[in-house]
């Protein structure tokens, strides 16, 4: 008894900084409908911030006030990157604003790095509350229950200023509909600032108030991240109420997880979301998304066009260039431009679903690593020989996409890409803590090609026609009946579907095709490097498709192959420099600012000027 | 006090209004008739500027207004009540009216919850009630009262009377010739003919976005041809 009411208030102490993070992204999400991938880097930021102003700040009064320093100098920051950054994307597509808080990610990353170095600093222990107390037998420390009461009052607070002030009416009106709120005369830019400094200084009084339990590394950003977007799921977008509750229940889950399945803790939380959503597809206090106003009269997308007899030379020039590479390049080329025809691959699976049918998957990663472990795994318990395992990379990655994509599907938008990752998170855990299969983080090693195709100038070849295969395969799929309906469907659910479209049969099968894709993708990697780590299926794993698209242009078919390049080559110069995370993440947020359209995007634009005048 | 001048209007590529030109007077009740599609939401959103218009001019009380942020244009005093009504279904009708809230205006009326409320007996009983309960009728009263909470100089009602029983029609008529009286400016679009007739003293008929007809009711139904090819169904 003793131990089980310790426990559960364990859990409840953790829930404190869960829910305060999930609070604000949730938040942030109502009125912007910006899924703020940075919230963990405020969240990280607030222990940063919090660490250092309890140098400056003593006492048990001067705990809390640090703690409040820390909330609204983050808070500030969050501001600052909304005037700057942000601002400009309300009207953009999702990916460019995912794109753009990536790149923040990356930014706060090296400017952490730079403030406060790579050391993890110990979280000192609050003042006055630095005891345990005795309950049921079982010492509880005093800070857990200090966190177990700032939670409630947080809510309780939050709760006040969305029903008893204007702001918050304003607010709630807005997450319904903004361009009304404009219209009866609220000026929306400073409401958008408003919300976007409270979600980021909740954030940041989350990563002060976890100080003393966890102190501060550089790992926090992306940790959080996932949690916080499971616990936004569970609850219902939007709703902090949701939130609540579901920090509450994965913190406590988690806690006895801990205790009795030390195994899985990590699985726990995607099954608890995936049990929640099979029951109330949009969380426990969420509803349908309300259709917020008529839909934009956007710019209507040029027919996919075939190739132009000029982009046929390129294309051909290309193939040629790519066959002569081994007579004429380094080893080290070879190398690049393996892991480019792969990554190419990857992001190509990714644009199919993403561009033609509207399905943006934050957790492209699953496929790709599914695809590469189910490679590694039949190559080291089954000893299968190579043409096979590369035959159940693409078989693996299609199933997963079915799995997935039969539970995700049921939600669109932003709220099918959450789904997504949780799911790529899923995996990951999977693949980083059930050891005895996986070898968890040491990954499975001496995964190398069969001996005809050991040389690297061969395996290169072979990558270049499956690699190039599938994606020419990918682009004739774009241009045939299949390829109509899914952009039928993505530009238009309700007309296609009274057209005789069975939407959902089709994206299904869309998300199979890009997951076959994406698995032999992974394929083709894990026997280029010999290897496979947890690191295949990571959130970083996902945002690089994301980001590969998104620098190659979203509406240019040819995108994936020019991010691809552009990624591996700016990575490959940038990581030889001191802050190469400052730096990508400062152009990536310049591109998504500038060239919207993508590298791709703006060389054809150009072309056709010229061809025009 | 509003000046339309050549505005030329899009949807993505598709062109709506062509060069359309109008002006409405201080006190003067307008009613901008024309078909389904001929562009009168197009028209009181290009003045609100939620649709921007590519080309001319919108002046209100001689100021431009084009290419201002809308939320501006609703302070100078332009409220607009959209077709599709769009309240706040998950706000209190009190706080659907709260929002619209804006501070009082010299030489017009100061609209109050507690007056709107006597204009709209029907929603004080439901000021606590979420607005997504409301019905059709009631949430065409709220989306009014909630824009008249901006004490507006001018009014801009898209298709009031549409989609809501009969009698709700004449209790609307009635509060549109009261809100004249109290000094308020009013444009309205409209398909229902009888229903503009008797709250409007000057008609437009729109069509395929160009302006074919600009005067009053009385020249309107003296020229038959008019509205036979304009407005009949």
């Amino acid at each position: 008894m003793g131990l089980l009411v310790a426990q559960l208030l364990a859990g409840l102490a953790n829930a404190a900084a869960l829910f305060l993070v999930a609070s604000g992204l949730s938040l942030i999400f109502g009125v912007t409908r910006i899924v703020n991938f940075a919230h963990g880097s405020l969240y990280m930021l607030g222990a940063y911030c919090g660490y250092t102003a309890l140098q400056y700040l003593t006492g048990p009064l001067g705990f809390w006030a640090a703690a409040l320093a820390a909330a609204v100098a983050v808070g500030l920051f969050g501001l600052l990157v909304e005037c700057l950054i942000l601002r400009r994307l309300y009207k953009a597509p999702e990916l460019f604003q995912l794109v753009a808080t990536f790149g923040v990610v990356l930014v706060v990353q090296d400017l952490t790095l730079m403030l406060w170095g790579a050391e993890d600093l110990l979280g000192p222990r609050a003042p006055g509350l630095d005891r345990a107390v005795m309950l049921f037998g079982q010492p509880v420390p005093e800070y857990d229950l200090a966190l177990i009461a700032v939670a409630p009052l947080v809510l309780l607070g939050l709760w006040l200023l969305m029903t008893k002030t204007r702001a918050g009416i304003l607010i709630r009106a807005a997450t319904q509909d903004r361009e009304m709120v404009g219209a009866l005369g609220i000026n929306q830019s400073l409401l958008f600032s408003g919300v976007f400094f409270l979600g980021a200084a909740l954030a940041g009084l989350g990563g002060a108030l976890q100080l003393p339990k966890g102190g501060a590394d550089l790992t926090l950003d992306l940790g959080i991240l996932a949690p916080a977007f499971v616990v936004v799921v569970i609850g219902g977008m939007g709703s902090i109420g949701g939130a609540f509750v579901a920090a509450v229940l994965i913190s406590v889950v988690n806690v006895f997880g801990v205790l009795y399945l030390p195994e899985s803790t990590l699985v726990l939380m995607y099954v608890v979301m995936a049990v929640v959503l099979l029951v109330r597809p949009h969380g426990l206090f969420g509803r349908a998304e309300l259709q917020a106003g008529p839909p934009a009269a956007g710019i209507p997308d040029r027919p996919l066009a075939p190739l132009g007899p000029r982009w046929r030379t390129a294309a051909l020039a290309l193939i040629g260039l790519l066959a002569v590479l081994p007579l004429i390049g380094s080893d080290f080329a070879l190398v690049l431009a393996t892991d480019i025809v792969v990554l190419a691959l990857f992001a190509a699976s990714l644009h199919f679903m993403l561009s033609l049918g509207g399905l943006i998957s934050f957790g492209h990663a699953a496929l790709f690593g599914g695809g590469a472990y189910a490679a590694a795994l039949a190559v080291t318990y089954a000893e299968t020989p190579m043409e096979l395992a590369l035959l159940l990379a693409p078989l693996a990655g299609g199933w997963l996409a079915f799995a997935i994509g039969w539970f995700c599907l049921r939600l669109t938008g932003v709220y099918f890409a959450m789904l997504t990752l949780a799911f790529a998170q899923l995996l990951w855990s999977l693949a980083f803590q059930w050891t005895e299969v996986t070898g968890g983080d040491d990954g499975l090693i001496g995964i190398w090609p069969a001996a005809w195709a050991s040389d690297g100038t061969v395996y290169y070849y072979l990558t270049i026609v499956l690699g190039g295969g599938a994606i020419l395969m990918l682009r004739h799929l774009a241009h045939s009946p299949f390829g109509y309906a899914l952009r039928a469907a993505r530009d238009s659910e309700k007309r296609a579907r009274v057209s005789g479209i069975r939407v959902d049969r089709v994206r299904l099968a869309a998300m199979v095709v890009s997951g076959t894709m994406a698995g032999l993708a992974g394929g083709l990697f894990v026997f280029s490097k010999g290897s496979v780590f947890p690191s295949a299926l990571e959130i970083a794993r996902s945002f690089d498709a994301l980001i590969m698209v998104f620098l190659g242009g979203v509406d240019a078919l040819g995108g994936p192959l020019v991010g691809a390049a552009a990624l591996t080559l700016l990575q490959d110069w940038l990581s030889r420099l001191e802050s190469w995370r400052l730096l990508l993440g400062l152009a990536v947020i310049a591109i998504v600012l500038l060239a919207p359209t993508g590298i791709a995007g703006f060389a054809g634009r150009l072309l056709r000027r010229r061809e025009a005048s | 006090m509003l000046e339309v001048a050549a505005v030329n209007s899009f949807y993505g590529k598709a062109h709506i209004l062509f060069d359309v030109s109008f002006s409405v007077g201080k006190g003067e009740a307008v009613a901008l008739l024309g078909r389904n599609g001929a562009g009168k939401s197009t028209v009181l959103k290009s003045i609100l500027q939620l649709v921007r218009p590519e080309s001319g001019k919108v002046l209100f009380e001689g100021r431009d207004i084009t290419r201002l942020p809308p939320h501006r244009i609703a302070r100078l005093g332009l409220g607009y009540v959209p077709e599709e009504r769009r309240i706040f279904a998950d706000l209190t009708v009190s706080e659907n009216l709260e929002v619209g809230r804006q501070p009082a205006r010299t030489g017009l009326p100061l609209w109050t919850p507690e007056r709107l409320f006597e204009l709209f007996p029907n929603l004080a009983e439901r000021r606590n009630a979420l607005g997504g309960t409301l019905s059709g009728g009631e949430q065409q009263m709220l989306t009014i009262a909630r824009t008249l909470m901006g004490n507006p100089r001018l009014l801009l009602l898209d298709e009031p009377s549409e989609g809501i029983a009969p009698v709700i029609v004449e209790q609307m008529a009635r509060t549109i010739r009261a809100l004249k009286d109290a000094g308020v400016t009013v444009l309205l679009s409209e398909q229902n003919l009888r229903f503009a007739r008797t709250v409007a003293e000057r008609a437009l008929i729109i069509d395929s976005g160009h302006i074919r007809f600009d005067g009053s009711f009385v020249d309107l139904e003296a020229d038959a041809e008019i509205s036979a090819s304009y407005l009949a169904v």
